[in-house]
């Protein structure tokens, strides 16, 4: 479909991919270097500028495609993974980005999140999560904790709050990650090596509102303390985190959970090793959930095929089965008679 | 030539003597309900009477009628499933106001579907099921068929399970197996009793049970025994001729409206040399264009069954972004929660068509029942100044035909159109004169791949002046990123504008596009009787599936002296081009509609002019004699 794919592919910067639109996220909003990200990572990816397309919902993050110098489709509240399936299974050499949020993403279209994720169709999927309804101005969100006041939880609200990565992996995600607004070239790195994978990829990106819900995820992401409340996974290390990685993650047999030891206190076999390969989630979904610390890089990546593959090859199937379809031999076929 | 009621009664009360040859009568039409359980196989007995008839040259009309529910309880009227065909020697434009023969394969059925047998016509019941535990089950105190309460009719009473059984007891069937067989036998009489031959059903049997064989012989084996039992019986002391109809010359096949539309489909994509989506979701009466099409996947037609109405529509809308053609199929409730999406293609200015397949609402409504109830959420159910191209089948065959028409405005406007179809012309059948490929006119799917101005963007709401569409530029061509989306934007360049002079240029802009189409439809037609002096000052107006029976009300009510000219709207949005002129040159215009008016709400909002109603709203197509006495009591 794309004979693009034969150009070769100019050495893009920064600015070919930043648009002539005014940014318009109020001043100090995560979602400026989040911009800032994407638009650094999409030259390392090794594409062709045309070939990416970003879809949209609603929301203060999916105003992200008018910023961005490629194919853009700000669409409808919570819909842009169906809209972004329509697309990527009819060009499948495209590389889709569907910006989201947390009630974009998890609310109103919680229902296109699952489904998109467990036919592992080629969409990288970013959730800017900040836990609030920013463009509606405040109301709590499938994100927001327990007792959190907002405007349209005034006494504190009452539900139980997703959790975006342990969700997908449910929903059989091949690729879940995690990084954060003010991790800037962890997160570029992350969208980069989402872009190599087949198949649906999740990036959970924490992210500040310092309007509505400021500091929300401080407590984990505050400069002076970060080394302490985070750990950076990657694939074949071991989990050490710290200040000056002295502090290692071990499975505690007993409780069947994660636990943070110093690693002079323990035997050197016993410290986990990071492998997102493995099919059974038990590991990704402690590592997903874990509070302190908060699991950051690729969590879970598994080499499936992906949808577009498998479609793919279904077709090829059948036209090798029953050749190439012919309009006349389809409308005389069955039972017909002449008059 | 008499009609078969009434000589049914009298030809099939003479006695005759054993082995004497059986005499034939010529009739000119006949219409024959199937029914019984919903286990029984009524619909595949009805299709398979369907196939041969069409392959004898009759034309003919069919309405498959089945309950919402997969299984009912056995034995009762909720669970009665019915298949009605009308087949004729001369023209047929309905499948038949009421039955002259009924097959009843239990008390349920007759139970059910007594009321609507013609007094003078000849119920068939297979005495097997009458049962008292089945008799009792429907309220009937005693057995019909004993007392004589069906003097009005003439009953053949065959133990058809029992002499199916007969029939099979060499073979190795189980008895359940023996007992599923019995609708052939049922079918076999029937065959018999209208001169059909065995010969297609036969070749059809072995084809469905290819590598079966104890099953292909089973099935024949039954069928030819119900034949000849037709043959020999004294119940049936004659048989019944239908010539073949007059035609068209050419090849024909038998069709549904879901059948039809999904050949329709591939034609278009082939026309518009694009790739195409269907994207859908299961709902009834729809279904069966999905199943079709999925099955098409050598014709690069994709399909994708999304895990709700709204992501159904919404790929469709990403198929088109990328420049294929986004198609979406489904019912009045899914056109409901489509509603948002639909306004998304409308304001991007993408293709997009909507085949809405209508059946009974509101809410979930009569699922498996028809209605033309949607015409108004098509024109208006959607947030803001919201114009589409609407269009409607007018039978099963054109349905083919009219699916190319919505691909074709859908793509070349730009602009989501609706194909509206319903539950009546979506699973009945007639014969259809095949076209030939070569006579369908190309759709032209042209798409943007040069920047159009000096300026540094491309500018992806700069139109051709004629139609109004935009120029659409799709991702993967170098040079041409641009970006949509659902805000309000600026003409031309496709910014985002809150300037309120472009909202409102921009909202009589999409409203002019989708007038624009009247140039590019065919003006109506009015259609008159051969025997019409001149021009009438009546006139009866329809849309959608109505066309057979008002074109028969039309014939019918001439022949009582009453001239009515005739308009089948086909482009509902917008209308043609001469139909106002049209409108105005009539005194009494009648409007028949399966709803409670909306045609008629239509175009007197439109025309401001003057409209009678002539409705039905029971799930059911009109009878020919509900639309005459409906426009009789109002002239």
């Amino acid at each position: 479909m794309s004979a693009t794919l034969e150009k070769e592919t100019p050495q893009y910067t920064k600015k070919d991919f930043v648009s002539n639109q005014d940014v318009r996220w109020c001043p100090g909003c995560g979602d400026y270097s989040i911009l800032t990200a994407m638009q650094k990572a999409m030259p390392e990816m090794g594409r062709r500028k045309e070939e990416f397309a970003i879809v949209s919902g609603i929301g203060c993050s999916s105003r992200f495609p008018y910023y961005m110098n490629t194919y853009g489709f700000h669409t409808i509240h919570g819909r842009a993974p169906a809209i972004a399936t329509g697309l990527k299974v009819m060009n499948p050499n495209l590389s889709v980005w569907v910006i989201t949020g947390d009630g974009d993403g998890f609310s109103i279209g919680g229902n296109h999140m699952i489904h998109a994720v467990r036919r592992n169709i080629g969409l990288n999927i970013m959730l800017f999560n900040n836990a609030i309804y920013g463009l509606t101005k405040g109301q709590a969100s499938p994100t927001s904790k327990p007792g959190t006041i907002t405007k349209s939880t005034p006494y504190g609200s009452l539900d139980n709050a997703f959790e975006p990565v342990p969700l997908v992996i449910s929903a059989q995600v091949t690729f879940a990650a995690r990084s954060a607004d003010v991790l800037l070239k962890h997160l570029q790195k992350t969208l980069v090596q989402a872009d190599k994978h087949q198949g649906t990829t999740f990036i959970e990106i924490l992210q500040n509102c310092h309007i509505f819900n400021d500091g929300v995820f401080k407590n984990v992401l505050d400069k002076k303390i970060r080394t302490d409340k985070i750990i950076e996974l990657e694939h074949g290390k071991q989990m050490i985190f710290g200040a000056k990685s002295e502090k290692a993650l071990v499975l505690d047999r007993d409780t069947l959970s994660l636990k943070t030891v110093l690693i002079e206190s323990v035997d050197e076999k016993d410290i986990l090793v990071h492998d997102t390969t493995t099919e059974d989630p038990t590991m990704h979904n402690l590592l997903a959930r874990l509070n302190e610390p908060v699991a950051m890089g690729i969590i879970r990546q598994l080499n499936h095929k992906s949808y577009e593959q498998l479609l793919h090859e279904q077709e090829n199937d059948v036209i090798a089965q029953k050749g190439e379809g012919d309009l006349e031999k389809l409308l005389t076929s069955g039972e017909i008679w002449q008059v | 030539m008499k009609a078969f009621i009434d000589i049914a009664k009298s030809e099939l009360n003479k006695t005759i003597e054993a082995n004497s040859a059986k005499s034939q009568q010529e009739i000119e039409k006949v219409t024959i309900r199937f029914s019984g359980d919903s286990g029984d196989g009524m619909q595949l007995t009805g299709g398979r009477f369907t196939t041969t008839t069409a392959i004898i040259g009759n034309d003919l009309a069919t309405l498959p009628d089945y309950p919402a529910e997969i299984r009912a309880p056995a034995g009762t009227v909720a669970g009665v499933s019915g298949f009605q065909i009308h087949f004729s020697s001369s023209e047929v434009h309905t499948s038949g106001d009421r039955p002259d023969v009924l097959v009843a394969m239990n008390p349920a059925a007759l139970m059910a579907n007594l009321k609507d047998v013609l007094p003078g016509g000849v119920i068939i019941a297979n005495t097997d099921a009458y049962t008292k535990s089945n008799l009792t089950k429907v309220g009937y105190a005693e057995n019909p068929l004993d007392n004589n309460s069906l003097n009005e009719y003439k009953v053949v009473k065959v133990p058809i399970s029992t002499l199916t059984r007969e029939a099979l007891k060499e073979t190795s069937l189980s008895d359940k197996e023996k007992e599923r067989s019995k609708n052939m036998f049922a079918l076999g009489i029937t065959f018999w009793m209208f001169d059909r031959t065995l010969e297609p059903t036969e070749k059809w049997i072995k084809g469905k049970f290819a590598g079966k064989d104890a099953l292909i012989n089973a099935n024949i084996k039954t069928l030819k025994a119900g034949f000849h039992f037709g043959e020999t019986t004294e119940l049936l002391p004659i048989n019944f001729l239908v010539k073949k109809a007059p035609a068209a010359k050419g090849t024909y096949r038998n069709i549904t409206g879901n059948e039809a539309i999904s050949l329709g489909l591939v034609a278009a994509a082939q026309l518009a040399k694009s790739p195409m989506l269907l994207a859908t979701y299961p709902i009834t009466p729809a279904s069966d264009i999905l199943h079709n099409l999925a099955k098409y996947k050598n014709y690069r037609i994709r399909t994708f069954q999304a895990e709700d109405e709204i992501a159904a529509c919404c790929a469709a809308i990403g198929a088109s972004y990328a420049g294929t053609i986004g198609v979406t199929s489904t019912s009045g409730p899914g056109v409901a929660l489509k509603s948002e999406a639909i306004n998304l293609a409308l304001i991007t200015e993408l293709p997009l068509v909507i085949i809405d397949v209508q059946r009974g609402g509101p809410s979930t409504g009569l699922p498996t029942k028809t209605e033309q109830s949607d015409l108004l959420q098509a024109a208006f159910g959607r947030n803001g100044e919201s114009p589409v191209g609407i269009i409607a089948a007018k039978s099963a065959a054109d349905c083919f035909n009219k699916a190319i028409e919505a691909v074709r405005l859908a793509v070349e406007f730009r602009a989501p159109v609706f194909l509206m179809t319903d539950g009546y012309i979506a699973n009945g059948s007639e014969p259809w004169l095949l076209p030939n490929v070569s006579d369908l006119k190309d759709i032209n799917f042209d798409l943007t791949t040069k920047k159009n101005n000096e300026d540094e963007d491309y500018h992806p709401y700069e139109r051709d002046p004629q139609t109004l569409a935009r120029k659409m530029a799709v991702p993967a061509v170098a040079g041409l990123e641009h970006r949509i989306g659902g805000l309000e934007k600026q003409d031309v360049t496709g910014h985002i504008s809150y300037d309120p002079v472009n909202h409102e240029h921009m909202s009589k802009l999409r409203a002019e596009k989708i007038q624009k189409m009247q140039k590019y439809i065919p003006e109506i037609e009015v259609e008159r009787n051969t025997s019409a002096s001149g021009k009438s000052k009546n006139l009866v107006l329809g849309w959608g599936s109505t066309y057979g029976a008002i074109t028969d009300a039309r014939i019918t009510l001439a022949e009582q002296g009453i001239e009515v000219d005739q308009i089948h709207i086909e482009y509902i949005n917008p209308f043609p081009a001469n139909f106002e002129k049209l409108l105005n040159e009539y005194d009494n215009i009648f409007v028949a509609e399966m709803n409670l008016g909306q045609l008629a709400f239509l175009i007197q909002g439109t025309f401001a002019v003057k409209v009678n109603k002539v409705t039905k709203i029971q799930g059911q197509p009109f009878k020919i004699s509900e639309i005459v006495e409906q426009i009789k009591a109002q002239l």
